[in-house]
């Protein structure tokens, strides 16, 4: 261990910390040299991002030495961070929604004051964004809470890496990449690469080990609060490192398997075609298949995943007004609810043509504002798709509410001592299994999900995909909008988006990184 | 491939954007033009200088009532003191200030030093503010009626002497209305650290990560709320010339509406020092116009009420 090493930037020794009787840190050890992007990996709840808060002054540490450069540090706050040049990008957004772009950057900046700081942090945050994200489209001026999650990752982003009175000298980036597309992703992580070469450091936390495996020099392997192995990059494989993680699950993909039902055998289930769509091409799922929707973030697959939540949820009789009415069997027909949404987006004629054979479950993507209740308890939050049959007379029945949840806790392993806990007290990725018992214990027979996986470790991942693929088997229909590869290899059928459209209709054999991303980026130049 | 990332839509979803957020910003000058129009067509002689001097001299405490509640609202707080702080402030005003100016300004000092201490204790020990504040309003009100027992007191001369300023041309209402709002609208949504203010209501926990005292931040919020509610309380018995320990019993409930009528959201830092300032002069006005329209004053809070839900569902509709 180098110990007060000029080449380090930060040196971490023997940190601890405890949340009550959680031991989050067992005494971690932690170098990064200059000039080097640290690849940190580990499941949620391994201590990463306690860690990180440590090195960036939100966080105390109970024990252990903190020595920036060669100056071990007393009383490190926050402050004392950004003064020596450390900077944080937190994996929940740290941007106040009510500011301006400008606004948002000028926190982060005490330099930036007096006449004119506005015009000076807009110009600042704007170099800043042309650097990494060409392109990007975000004016200074505008209100961040008025743009889309995927925007406002890249100006948190962008932010980090401005300079003013301080310098830069170590980018913390604790999934930074988990709402941009693959695209943007490619483009800041090529700049990472950039500003190291330049001096700079970087710690790069990501549950795309791709990612980490790709572009980071060394990488340090967390788990249950310590270090468990570093190594350079060029010594890691995807394997090693999941294994080096202690996965519960071992990565397995289906593409070998056969599908084991042939389309069209079974009935249809949901038949949605997106506003913009103007060739006739719809998105059809049949009972018990996987369907994904693929395409770079933000190209309508949510808006066609809410419009379908819609339309079961305000049931009309209807008919299927396209093709393939042939595949319905008469038991669906009946039951049929056909609902135009009223707001057509992009104010195209083309009106969105939606219809839902069964009821509907949502498993939202931004859990936090769409998820959780914050205030209730695990079980609460697992038991309120399902309060109609957890009823005694007219009342919520507690002995079978928390039978329930704990059916479901068995089920999914959702790792907490008591279900009556706050839904807070538990890990991002546990709180995630949570929203997923709460819309597979439901009655829905039909699943749609608005890309749930995002930030949530591989262990967890397996452990879902597996869960999927077998309710799945037993006639459960998953509608399932992802911008991670790794995912699409769980369905039968892959649609891609692109301008709110339908661009892409794959088979599973037709499925390839390629053919996704080549339909993803297609025809980019035409008007 | 620059195109890439849904710029194909982007431009119609950014006109929506901009011209929804436009129509927020101007439905509370909207409403305001509005009650002026029904004041003129009821009662076309109402709109001189001495008409709108009478109609809205009462307007200037309610704005700066109204000031100090945004002030809290900004920081994700509620104010339910505010109005019994006036009583008292125009207490002090109407006794010990004009007999003992020293003592009356060392007093009122002192409780605006009360206000920041409140905001103190609310972030500290994380208090509900409506918790605390509703203890507060007893102990202003305790402490006006100890003041001055019965109605009563006399004004400084240059406090009365300032409230009937007649500026040529422009009545003085609107003149120190302009000033309010300017002064106000300045410090919170142009100056560096104003942007940290509303920054704190939008996302406490940024603002606490990049380096900032959430601590000073409430405290100066609360301070602020303080001082215009002082302005508040020598404003209205310069106008009224004397002081009753219910005098600004109905600020609280007004200068809440004032501020969500100006545009304002409860929660989120989301506030608007210029609605604000209009907020208070529509809901004054809408009194004038009530009584213009022979309305019964037992009716008239609850119509001033009806006015405040439908322009609340208008801004709701704007949203959607």
């Amino acid at each position: 261990m180098p110990e007060r090493d000029s080449s380090n930037i930060v040196t971490l020794n023997g940190v601890e910390k405890s949340f009550g009787a959680v031991r989050a840190l067992a005494g971690v050890d932690f170098v990064v040299g200059v000039g080097e992007c640290v690849g940190l990996v580990g499941h949620n709840g391994a201590g990463k991002s306690t860690l990180m808060n440590i090195l960036a002054g939100t966080l105390d540490a109970d024990t252990g030495e903190i020595i920036v450069g060669d100056q071990p540090q007393r009383n490190y706050s926050v402050a004392q961070a950004h003064m020596v040049g450390i900077r944080c990008v937190f994996q929940e957004l740290s941007l106040c929604p009510n500011l301006t772009v400008a606004e948002n950057t000028r926190v982060l900046h005490r330099a930036i004051a007096g006449f004119g700081w506005r015009t000076r942090a807009g110009r600042l945050i704007l170099n800043q964004l042309d650097e990494i994200f060409p392109g990007h489209g975000i004016t200074t001026d505008s209100v961040v809470g008025d743009l889309p999650i995927g925007k406002r990752q890249m100006i948190e982003v962008a932010r980090a890496f401005t300079i003013t009175d301080a310098p830069l000298r170590l980018v913390i980036l604790d999934e930074p990449t988990s709402s941009l597309d693959a695209h943007r992703a490619g483009q800041l992580l090529s700049y990472v690469r950039r500003i190291i070469a330049n001096g700079a450091s970087c710690i790069l936390i990501s549950h795309l080990l791709r990612e980490v495996l790709e572009y980071s020099d060394r990488i340090v392997v967390m788990r249950d609060g310590k270090v468990v192995t570093a190594d350079r990059a060029q010594g890691f494989t995807r394997d090693k490192l999941v294994a080096a993680m202690g996965a519960t699950a071992v990565a397995k993909t289906r593409s070998s398997e056969s599908s084991s039902v042939r389309r069209g055998t079974t009935p249809v289930r949901v038949q949605a075609r997106p506003t913009a769509q103007t060739d006739g091409l719809d998105l059809v799922a049949h009972e018990g298949e996987i369907v994904g929707l693929a395409g770079l973030a933000g190209h309508g697959q949510t808006e066609l995943l809410l419009s379908i939540f819609r339309a079961a949820d305000r049931p009309r009789r209807g008919r299927f007004p396209h093709s393939n009415q042939a595949n319905l069997s008469p038991e669906a027909q009946v039951g049929l609810a056909s609902v135009a949404p009223e707001r057509s987006v992009g104010g195209s004629e083309a009106r969105s043509r939606v219809q839902v054979t069964d009821p509907v479950a949502l498993i939202a993507g931004d859990r936090q504002s769409d998820g959780i209740f914050p205030l209730w308890s695990i079980a609460e939050n697992i038991g309120i798709r399902s309060i109609a049959a957890l009823r005694k007379g007219f009342l919520v029945s507690p002995e079978q509410e928390s039978a329930f949840a704990q059916r479901w806790q068995e089920r999914i392993k959702i790792r907490t001592p008591d279900l009556r806990n706050n839904i807070l007290s538990l890990s991002g990725g546990n709180q995630q299994k949570a929203l997923f018992a709460r819309a597979l214990g439901s009655e829905a027979k039909i699943l749609l999900m608005d890309d749930p996986m995002r930030g949530v470790d591989v262990g967890t991942k397996m452990e879902v995909y597996e869960l999927i693929r077998s309710e799945a088997a037993v006639g459960r229909t998953f509608l399932w909008y992802t911008t991670e590869m790794e995912e699409l290899e769980n369905c039968d059928h892959v649609y891609v988006f692109r301008n709110g459209r339908i661009v892409a209709d794959l088979r599973r054999d037709e499925l390839s990184e390629e053919r996704v991303i080549q339909s993803s980026f297609e025809e980019v130049t035409a008007p | 491939m620059t195109s890439v990332g849904g710029r194909g839509r982007a431009p119609s979803l950014a006109g929506i954007n901009v011209s929804r957020r436009l129509l927020r910003a101007i439905l509370p000058g909207l409403s305001l033009v509005l009650v002026l129009a029904g004041i003129a067509w009821m009662n076309s002689r109402a709109i001189s200088y001495f008409g709108i001097n009478l109609m809205l001299n009462l307007a200037i405490p309610v704005a700066l009532a109204t000031i100090a509640q945004m002030f809290v609202i900004t920081v994700n707080d509620l104010d339910l003191s505010i109005g019994n702080f006036v009583s008292f402030v125009a207490c002090v005003g109407a006794t010990w200030l004009h007999d003992n100016p020293p003592l009356g300004i060392v007093v009122l000092a002192a409780a605006v030093g009360v206000y920041a201490l409140m905001g103190a204790l609310i972030y500290l020990r994380n208090i509900p503010s409506i918790v605390v504040t509703l203890g507060m309003l007893f102990v202003w009100q305790g402490l006006a009626i100890l003041v001055l027992p019965k109605p009563g007191g006399k004004p400084s001369p240059w406090l009365h002497d300032l409230m009937n300023l007649h500026p040529p041309y422009v009545p003085f209402p609107i003149v120190a209305a302009i000033i309010i709002a300017a002064v106000v609208h300045v410090g919170v949504m142009q100056t560096s650290y104003g942007a940290i203010l509303r920054g704190s209501g939008g996302n406490p926990a940024a603002i606490g990560r990049a380096g900032w005292s959430l601590l000073k931040t409430k405290v100066v919020m609360f301070g602020l709320a303080g001082v215009f509610g002082v302005f508040s309380g020598l404003a209205l018995i310069g106008l009224t010339t004397s002081a009753d320990a219910n005098i600004g019993r109905g600020y609280t409930l007004l200068s809440i509406a004032g501020v969500i009528l100006g545009g304002g959201e409860f929660v989120g830092g989301r506030v608007s020092p210029i609605g604000a300032v209009i907020g208070a002069l529509t809901l004054t006005l809408a009194g004038t116009l009530l009584n213009f329209m022979r309305i019964s004053p037992d009716w008239q809070v609850g119509a001033e009420g009806a006015i405040l839900i439908i322009v609340l569902a208008a801004r709701a509709l704007i949203n959607k």
